[in-house]
């Protein structure tokens, strides 16, 4: 399968006064074309971070310190500011996590629709066709009225539609969504990920989504890469990672996921938080919350290896996880 | 509610204001010690004289049959005579508003110009040198006395090297608007200082909202997301503060216009104030009200439209 996107060791890093957090440290993945890839793990961990990384949407005093991120086969990291802005929107376009304040207030989502098809140079009528078809594809109701509200006249849910109909505007080959459901209800969640889903189907895109739900990750995703501390700590294809899960983390985050059968009445949580990125241990990041760990992991961080197929798991003691069972069976 | 309708009620709305407005400035002014009669007269003024001006002047009537008489006059527009000077207020205050009128329009010109530029950039480059040059030179531009700014530019620019005149209003418009420069600048200083504090925060505010990443990761050019997304946004107080500002400058500046001797507004407000000019001090007051509430209401609409989550109603 053709590569859409690779990552090399992405470094990205927040240099502040007296402290620098590294969000992203030595992170590589690669994206195939038409396929979903999910990222995951908890608030904090370096996801979106990456994903802004991939468009070069790095805040201040954010900094993309090191790494490759090749498109296409061009390393967009290469490109001057100039150069990326055609890189965005045509060919990599971005969902993002709140729809509250993605939208601009004060535009109405006429005129931020026709902002992502101005490269298209349509007529104005074509213009207007195109962005009824937009909303009317992402599931507005009366999309002519709708093309001439501000954004506090939509509902959350409608906002998030009208954000992906904005980032689909421009047909990207790859969209990066941002945890794209996280701010709206369970029920609104559901149809926006089918929605996405569909779009995907019938525009040919591939998707990286960040999440930190795992059901949608199962329902979504190809592969998937989860993410601790700014690093990858296991990848493997969905059906190899939640059958056969073999790090830690990965196994303590399916533990965690509520189920409604009786087998499994308590959550089991993650007892801890995860380590200040300002200063991370020398060590795995992820042992004092680990229940595995043993002395070496205190010192010793492990390397990300091949342990099965396409699967990689960052874990010194991979054969104790040997008998672990997933939430799923192949 | 259309704009319309909303300009009427607005409109409405002016009215039990002007009546309190008109309360507390006849009362007040009559609180002040001292008449009309004794400062026009002197000191040497027999009681007789005394007496019979008074009676000229009306002031002998109770207080409320001269308030009624204020009254009547003011629905039919007129302001009445001068105390003092002895001629129809009106042509007092039109001339006079000509000069307060020229030096806000100036004034406001210069301090959008200043502050825009700099504001702007200090937003864009927050924490940067720049941004903490402009930040001192608007804390300056606000600790310096205005008077004493004044004094310094005319020296400069109207002794030392002979640009400017130093002071005066002269008798044409070229003379007029060579005369305004300077008194605009100085009155510029502090509202710039004030606007550019203001847009620097929008900007720096606006940076951090999503939707200028989210515009951006569209393919938008950098010119069209700070031009409708940045700027757009983080002008909406600007204008507000800007038209306050303006509101406030038209009631006259007593200091600028004094430093500068500008025949404005605020300096007949302090003549009229000397001398118990009723009738003037009247009259600038309620003008002073009527444009204070006008552009209070033209700022609500104009704030309606930069900003379409503020309802009219």
């Amino acid at each position: 399968m053709k590569k859409i996107l690779e990552i090399n060791g992405l470094v990205t890093s927040f240099i502040l006064k007296d402290e620098t957090i590294q969000a992203v440290q030595d992170v590589s993945f690669y994206v195939n074309q038409g396929e979903t890839f999910g990222l995951v793990g908890e608030s904090g961990c370096g996801k979106s971070a990456t994903c802004r990384s991939v468009l070069r949407l790095i805040r201040d005093p954010g900094k993309i310190l090191n790494g490759e991120i090749i498109y296409k086969g061009i390393d967009l990291l290469k490109l001057t500011d100039e150069e990326m802005v055609n890189y965005r929107g045509s060919e990599i376009a971005m969902i993002f996590q709140e729809p509250m304040t993605a939208l601009n207030p004060v535009l109405t989502i006429r005129k931020q629709i026709y902002e992502a098809l101005k490269r298209q140079k349509l007529s104005k009528n074509d213009m207007e066709i195109k962005a009824i078809n937009l909303l009317k594809k992402v599931g507005i109701s009366s999309p002519e009225q709708r093309l001439d509200n501000y954004p506090h006249q939509f509902s959350g849910g409608m906002r998030q539609r009208a954000m992906i109909a904005i980032s689909l505007a421009s047909e990207p080959a790859l969209l990066v969504a941002d945890e794209p459901t996280t701010a709206l209800d369970v029920t609104i969640q559901d149809q926006i990920i089918k929605l996405i889903n569909n779009l995907k189907i019938e525009m040919g895109m591939s998707i990286i989504l960040v999440t930190h739900d795992l059901g949608v990750v199962a329902q979504m995703c190809d592969r998937v890469a989860v993410m601790y501390a700014g690093k990858i700590m296991e990848s493997a294809d969905t059906l190899t990672l939640f059958s056969t899960p073999r790090h830690p983390y990965t196994i303590g985050l399916m533990n965690s996921i509520p189920h409604t059968d009786k087998e499994h009445g308590k959550l089991i949580p993650i007892e801890g938080n995860p380590p200040n990125l300002s200063n991370p241990p020398i060590g795995c990041p992820f042992e004092p919350r680990c229940r595995y760990s043993e002395e070496i992991c205190k010192t010793k961080e492990a390397e990300l290896i091949e342990i099965g197929e396409g699967h990689k798991s960052r874990c010194h003691f991979i054969d104790k996880l040997i008998d672990v069972k997933g939430i799923i069976e192949k | 509610m259309s704009t319309l309708n909303y300009i009427m009620k607005r409109i409405l709305q002016i009215i039990p204001v002007m009546i309190i407005v008109t309360i507390l400035i006849f009362f007040m002014i009559r609180l002040i010690p001292g008449d009309p009669v004794t400062v026009l007269l002197g000191e040497k003024a027999t009681p007789e004289m005394v007496k019979l001006l008074t009676i000229k002047m009306g002031l002998d009537k109770p207080i409320y049959i001269q308030y009624l008489f204020f009254m009547k006059g003011l629905v039919t527009f007129d302001l009445g005579n001068s105390l003092h000077y002895k001629i129809p207020v009106f042509d007092l205050i039109n001339k006079r508003f000509v000069v307060t009128i020229t030096l806000t329009f100036f004034t406001v010109i210069f301090s959008a110009l200043i502050s825009f530029v700099t504001g702007y950039m200090a937003g864009l480059k927050k924490d940067k040198i720049e941004d903490q040059i402009i930040r001192m030179g608007a804390l300056v531009a606000l600790s310096m006395p205005q008077f004493w700014v004044g004094l310094i530019l005319l020296i400069a620019f109207a002794v030392k090297i002979n640009i400017f005149p130093v002071g005066g209003w002269g008798t044409t418009w070229p003379e007029h608007l060579r005369a305004i420069i300077l008194p605009a600048f100085t009155q510029s200083l502090m509202t710039a200082a004030l606007l550019a504090r203001n847009l620097r925060n929008g900007v720096v505010d606006t940076l951090k909202m999503d939707f200028v990443d989210f515009a951006r990761s569209k393919g938008l050019d950098e010119r069209s997301v700070k031009r409708d997304h940045i700027i757009r946004n983080a002008l909406i107080s600007y204008i507000t503060l800007l038209s306050m500002r303006m509101a406030y400058m038209l009631g006259g500046s007593i200091i600028i216009e004094k430093v500068f001797a500008l025949p404005g507004i605020g300096a007949l407000m302090i003549d009229s104030i000397y001398s118990r000019d009723y009738a003037v001090i009247q009259a600038v007051v309620i003008i002073f009200a009527v444009i204070v509430i006008t552009i209070n209401i033209l700022t609500d609409i104009a704030y309606s439209f930069l900003d379409p989550r503020v309802k009219l109603d």
